[in-house]
């Protein structure tokens, strides 16, 4: 299955971003061959609606689950719609670090949004 | 700036011709005193009106919809309401393809599509209908989502007033201001007059929304480096939508001359200075009004309409 984690670089050892829609980069790692792919987040600069875009853009990528450490109301709808499975990332300080706790069953499922949401607090 | 024979507008107006310009006022910084100066030119110029009945009566709008509060200090008897709704797509599911073309178009990524689902959210949409027209299957209509409130009535000294109210959540203030300019004028049947825009703090989109089409901004600022950094911003949205500006700068007597020097600089007209003094701040924090507190204001007030019909009136 694929996983995408919230990172601040584009690398496997990367520390990860406990921000899902606002990270840097998305790192989706195969859990099966360990194949791993960064991409620059489309949304980190969005003016409004970066969980939502985040959401999307996971579904685009055919991920089952999702570890970051935050999920607003927006981005927790639209990650259950696409029926992709929420995780925090715990103690875990790397991308690889949250895909080895996820494998040893350490990493919290996440079933409601994690705040209070992000839209309208800025400019 | 002031032209010989052109500056007379404010005895020229006591002969009933009112100049039906429409002033915004903004700050940037919020709690500079943006509804003090606001209301306070509103009820002079009313005052120095109320001997004639033939001029049209000031209108107020009161265009701060996230925390509006110039009632306070205008008392409008509230009679005329209507509800600001912005359209909200709704998605057919059976019709849906989910080909992605309105999550694509949509700049706020109110739509997005999550494998085979469509979902809408509706705190993100500013109600533009892009995603209904793109959308090749039809499967998109729209349906109204209401945000506020719209509310009108007179006010002391016969000011028209208005103002919206957005419902507490919604985060989208601008479509309710844009609602509120549309409502509350002449067209909707209030008089025709001089409008005065009271725009809410900032410097992003819904004071952009208060203030475009305004004749004149004026700018409310302190003498602070906080003051400062909001009135530059500010003074760029002025140039931007190329509306002349002028600047009143309260507490006046506190902090640096660093927005003297910067008004002097930008070429910036300082129109009045309301001096910091306990007196005002004592007596505004008990809902009185400055006109109430020192009197002598309307005639300096109805001086700096004088100036800034000169200053319009110049630049046109």
């Amino acid at each position: 299955m694929k996983l995408l984690i919230t990172a601040n670089t584009p690398k496997l050892e990367a520390p990860v971003n406990p921000r899902f829609g606002r990270a840097d980069y998305f790192v989706v790692v195969d859990t099966e061959t360990l194949k791993w792919q960064a991409h620059p987040n489309p949304g980190v600069h969005a003016a409004g609606g970066a969980g939502a875009q985040a959401a999307q853009f996971a579904a685009q990528q055919g991920v089952a689950a999702v570890i970051s450490g935050d999920f607003g109301p927006n981005a927790y709808l639209a990650l259950a719609a696409a029926e992709i499975t929420m995780y925090l990332l715990g103690g875990s300080k790397t991308v690889a670090e949250a895909v080895a706790n996820f494998g040893a069953g350490k990493l919290e499922q996440v079933h409601a949004p994690t705040g209070a949401g992000h839209h309208g607090s800025g400019s | 700036m002031r032209r010989p024979g052109r500056g007379i507008m404010v005895a020229g107006h006591r002969g009933g011709v009112i100049p039906p310009l429409r002033i915004a006022v903004a700050s940037g910084k919020g709690g500079t005193g943006k509804t003090t100066v606001a209301t306070s030119l509103a009820l002079s110029l009313a005052e120095e009106m109320s001997g004639s009945l033939a001029a049209p009566r000031p209108i107020f709008l009161d265009c701060d919809v996230e925390g509006p509060n110039a009632h306070l200090f205008l008392a409008p008897e509230l009679k005329r309401r209507q509800d600001v709704a912005i359209q909200i797509p709704r998605v057919d599911a059976a019709k849906c393809t989910a080909c992605g073309k309105c999550a694509e178009v949509c700049q706020y990524h109110a739509i997005v599509v999550l494998g085979k689902k469509t979902l809408v959210f509706s705190q993100l949409c500013h109600g533009c209908g892009s995603c209904t027209l793109v959308c090749p299957e039809g499967a998109i209509s729209e349906e109204p989502h209401a945000i506020g409130l719209l509310e009108a009535g007179p006010a002391a000294r016969e000011i028209q007033f208005a103002r919206g109210v957005l419902d507490v959540g919604e985060p989208m203030a601008t479509p309710a201001i844009r609602q509120l300019k549309r409502w509350a004028n002449p067209a909707a049947g209030l008089n025709e007059g001089l409008v005065i825009l009271d725009a809410p703090p900032g410097t992003s989109c819904p004071v952009v929304e208060a203030v475009r089409g305004a004749d004149y901004l004026l700018l409310v600022t302190e003498p602070t480096p906080f003051g400062l950094h909001d009135l530059r911003l500010a003074v760029e949205v002025a140039a931007e939508l190329r509306i002349p500006a002028g600047v009143v700068i309260n507490r006046d007597g506190v902090g640096d001359a660093a927005v003297d020097a910067f008004c002097a600089a930008a070429g910036l007209p300082i129109l009045l200075r309301i001096p910091f003094e306990r007196a005002v701040a004592e007596g505004i924090a008990q809902g009185r009004t400055l006109l109430d507190i020192h009197p002598e204001y309307g005639p300096r007030f109805r001086g700096m309409y004088g100036e800034i019909v000169t200053q319009v009136r110049g630049e046109a």
